[in-house]
């Protein structure tokens, strides 16, 4: 399939006796928002680390637009074009809002080699970074320093991140963790949006988010892919209400 | 409290103050004193390039002091003895020019900070820091046993270096030398904490992860980072080493370098103007109370004490209000 941008095959990885990941195999097309669900400890952060490069995988490979990055390092894929946010967000607190976004830019320009001109006055790097800012209304809070946002603005400075990069495929963990009902629903608008930029893998266990955004959705329990179709069909799954959704859901 | 601009501006006007005072009230010592605290402070100018910008607590940084007071001591004495250092595949005629000596001491401490950096990024945390303390050890015990050098004596240079239309002996000449390389050096932290590759450099040290994810390599910015540092801190040794007109193995100590740690945690970790109010401190009691007692390390360690409990951000940080960066 040439619209595959993302793709996993046979992934697993232990931790001594633990299987966090057993054989994924999952393929992220042009376009679309793959959605990941499973129980807490089923194995999707392992999974994100695997594809991004922080963790290493025991076996199996990793594509991104049709090249086998399995053996390079997180700085490499990401260059590559994958466009990681973290499930607890991993920002520079003591910088700026703005500094951050910078620090993505300069990651993408592929020039951090400048020792004398001041980064906040490089034109390219600063539209770069406030578009992305923009994109998810943090432009406002811009010089604010990192830490004294709030967690909602935290996710959207996550966000703001990978944007800076363009990347050719998004891999986000729970983006809307602790968003909040009016804070998920401008993320889902926004990541709706997204879709036609770069596809996304989307790791979310808010499942309003993930039945009005995904494409597709992949469940995994126990580390293992037990079934992936379409929210429809991932709906009517017994195998999958029986494993995951549970009574309830 | 007060911007940081403000207390930067007059820390440097104080800083040239003293000396010129003490040119006009014709008191040389006074001088001397300051001088070395420029030369301590550019030192530590260095570290903190490392340490307050990169997180990397290097406890070994005496070693590029010591290659830059060797670096001096070994050159000058080769010309005062008029013995060319023979190498075997190649024989290094002294010098007493000091711009000769500086790009000595800046090239051989920047390849050894290449090295040790090289080895010792690969841990972090008490692993960097002991590494970095062996390095320094291993130093030490080296100078001491070189006999050729003085050994544990050290080596006497008899007439500092000379520097092109300049009298270095004439201590408000050699003053003004040392206190340009330290601003220089304070020109290059600013102009690099500001910098792409600082900005970088400070998030790798606050989430290496972050880096990493948006493509770059943190362990890059922090050996380029040590590099920079080691030649920086190099070339103070340098100037230290003319300054007395003496290099010994203590150069190298472990002392000296949990002194620069001392120095920059006083006046503010990652702060511009840290490593200078730290250094103008500690030679002002070192002179004022060591003439006192022999113990003035006792008030040293108590400042330090409750600057590290109830301080963070130093001296800078109590002026300022603002706490500096977290290493
Ligand atoms: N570095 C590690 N060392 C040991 N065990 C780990 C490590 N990382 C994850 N695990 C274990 O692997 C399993 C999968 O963890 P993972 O974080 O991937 O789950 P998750 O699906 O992301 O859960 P959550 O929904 O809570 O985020 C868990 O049992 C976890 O305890
Ligand atoms: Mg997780």
């Amino acid at each position: 399939m040439s619209d595959v941008i993302l793709s996993t095959r046979n992934l697993s990885r232990s931790f001594g006796a633990l299987k966090a990941t057993r054989n994924i195999s999952i393929d992220l097309r042009a376009g679309e928002i793959h959605a990941v669900i499973g129980p807490n400890g089923a194995g999707k952060s392992t999974l994100i680390e695997q594809i991004s490069g922080g963790l290493r995988s025991d076996s199996g490979t990793v594509h991104l637009v049709g090249r086998d990055v399995s053996a390079l390092s997180t700085q490499a894929r990401a260059r590559a074009g994958l466009g990681r946010t973290f499930q607890i967000s991993a920002l520079a607190m003591e910088d700026t809002v703005l500094e951050n976004a910078l620090l993505g830019a300069l990651g993408q320009s592929g020039r951090p080699w400048r020792f004398w001109r001041a980064a906040g006055e490089d034109r390219d790097l600063r539209a770069r970074a406030t578009a992305a800012l923009e994109r998810v209304g943090l432009a406002g809070v811009a010089d604010q320093v990192t830490a004294s946002l709030s967690h909602g603005q935290r996710r959207q400075l996550e966000v703001a991140v990978a944007l800076t990069l363009s990347p050719r495929a998004f891999v986000m963990d729970e983006p809307m963790a602790g968003l909040g009902a009016e804070g998920s629903r401008v993320m889902t608008d926004f990541l709706d949006g997204l879709r036609g930029e770069a596809p996304i893998l989307l790791v979310e266990h808010d499942m309003d988010a993930v039945f009005a955004l995904a494409d597709r959705i992949s469940v995994l329990v126990y580390g293992q892919v037990i079934a992936t179709g379409t929210v429809a069909e991932i709906r009517v799954s017994r195998e999958v209400k029986e494993a995951y959704l549970g009574e309830g859901a | 409290m007060i911007g940081e601009r403000y207390i930067n501006g007059l820390v440097l006007a104080g800083f040239l103050a003293v000396p010129i005072w003490a040119l006009a009230m014709d008191e040389p010592f006074t001088i001397t004193l300051a001088t070395r605290a420029s030369v301590l402070a550019m030192a530590a100018v260095g570290l903190n390039i490392a340490l307050g910008i990169g997180g990397l607590v290097s406890l070994g940084h005496a070693v590029f002091f010591g290659l830059g007071g060797y670096a001096m001591g070994i050159l000058a004495h080769h010309a005062q003895t008029h013995a060319a250092l023979d190498l075997g595949f190649l024989a290094i005629e002294g010098s007493r020019s000091m711009p000769v000596i500086w790009i000595t001491a800046v090239t051989v401490s920047a390849l050894a900070a290449l090295l040790i950096g090289l080895l010792s990024l690969r841990t972090t945390g008490v692993y960097f820091i002991m590494i970095t303390l062996a390095f320094g050890q291993m130093f030490f015990f080296f100078s001491i046993s070189w006999s050729a050098y003085g050994g544990e004596d050290g080596l006497s240079i008899y007439v500092r270096n000379g520097f092109p239309g300049l009298d270095t002996l004439v201590p408000i000449q050699f003053f003004g030398l040392c206190f340009t390389a330290l601003c220089a050096a304070l020109l290059l932290h600013w102009r690099l904490r500001a910098s792409p590759f600082g900005m970088a450099l400070n998030a790798a040290r606050q989430v290496p992860r972050r880096v990493e994810t948006v493509g770059l390599n943190p362990m890059r910015l922090k050996l380029l980072a040590f590099v920079v540092s080691g030649a920086v801190t190099g070339l103070a040794g340098a100037l230290f080493a003319d300054l007395n007109r003496f290099v010994s193995p203590t150069m190298f100590s472990w002392q000296l370098s949990g002194e620069l740690i001392v120095l920059i945690i006083i006046g503010g970790v990652g702060r511009l103007m840290g490593p200078v109010i730290g250094a103008a401190l500690f030679v002002a009691l070192e002179h004022f109370l060591g003439g006192l007692t022999d113990f003035w390390h006792v008030w040293l360690g108590a400042i330090l004490l409750l600057i590290v409990l109830f301080a963070r951000g130093g001296l800078i940080g109590i002026l300022t209000g603002k706490d500096g960066p977290r290493v």
